[in-house]
């Protein structure tokens, strides 16, 4: 089974990377862009067909150490 | 004093800092393979040196944050031994939860190698009791992501509790917010644990020892520690 897990900066808190490539792409004349947040994007091949023991496993992996959730937001999505 | 230096790949200060245990105490400090379970007997003193501990993949010091040893570093702070972080170990602290927050991307995206003026916000922890409290010293930093960040009511904890030991400051030794060289939250360099006896800094103690690099500011910090387990 295969799982996307995106892990993103809370709201509140300033993403300065994100602010530097939104003023790149301004510069670079790319039209309608309001604003860009950076994220991470983390693919896992995951052992056995049970999605709700899959979904249990990944939000166990995202709060010991794919996510700081002091700062960040995670989102699990199943592909395919 | 025993201390133990942990060692993690792609630590690179650990020299730095046992040079600096060694030369203020006259002991030659342990280095502590991240792989280990336990710490040597008899330890007093746990230090999480700077670098950059698994190419600060994924987030700086995340990775040595779950590394094998931190378990036994984890129970020592429990104890109520010492645990000083310098740079990376200040990220590593946060990363396991032995110190709040979490170091950021500083804010105007450089890398910040440079001295800093640091106001000694107080002088009754195990780590400070050698400075007069409100004593402007010069660290150097070396730093891409020393951005101290929390969210509003940990800063304000922290601020009730006094426990910013180490705050960024003007040549003037005054406080601005707005010009902090790496953006962080209320200025903040350095802080400890509710026990006190865990310290996280950004800022770089062990590399201002010695008379030949300009500056013994940060001699006293070693030295409040012999003191402190002196006093035990």
């Amino acid at each position: 089974m295969k799982a996307r897990v995106l892990v993103t900066l809370k709201s509140a808190v300033l993403d300065p990377q994100g602010k530097a490539i939104e003023g790149a792409l301004r510069s670079l004349g790319v039209p309608g862009i309001a604003s860009v947040r950076q994220g991470k994007v983390f693919d896992v091949e995951l052992d056995g067909t049970d999605k709700d023991k899959a979904e249990a496993t990944l939000k166990d992996a995202c709060e010991k150490l794919l996510a700081n959730t002091v700062i960040e937001t995670y989102r699990i999505e199943f592909v395919g | 004093m025993k201390a133990a230096v942990i060692l993690f790949p792609g630590s690179n200060r650990e020299g730095d800092v046992a040079h600096a245990i060694r030369q203020i105490t006259g002991v030659e400090p342990a280095v502590v393979w991240h792989a280990d379970t336990e710490l040597p007997a008899g330890t007093d003193l746990v230090v999480l040196p700077g670098g950059f501990s698994y190419g600060d993949y994924l987030r700086c010091g995340a990775i040595a944050a779950r590394a094998a040893i931190m378990d036994a570093v984890r129970a020592h702070a429990a104890r109520g031994g010492l645990v000083l972080g310098v740079c990376n170990g200040f990220q590593i602290l946060c990363e396991s939860g032995l110190l709040p927050g979490v170091l950021v991307r500083n804010a105007r995206l450089r890398f910040i190698c440079r001295e800093a003026l640091l106001k000694v916000e107080r002088n009754d922890t195990p780590f400070t009791s050698r400075y007069a409290r409100g004593a402007v010293v010069r660290f150097p930093v070396a730093h891409g992501e020393g951005n101290y960040a929390a969210d509003a009511d940990t800063l304000k904890r922290l601020e009730g509790e006094g426990r910013v030991v180490f705050r960024y400051v003007m040549p003037d030794g005054r406080r601005d917010d707005t010009q902090v060289l790496n953006g962080a939250a209320n200025s903040i360099a350095g802080i400890v644990s509710e026990k006190l006896n865990v310290l996280g800094l950004m800022p770089h103690p062990e590399n201002q020892v010695d008379p030949l690099l300009g500056s013994t500011d940060g001699r006293a910090l070693f030295e409040s520690m012999v003191d402190a387990l002196e006093r035990v």
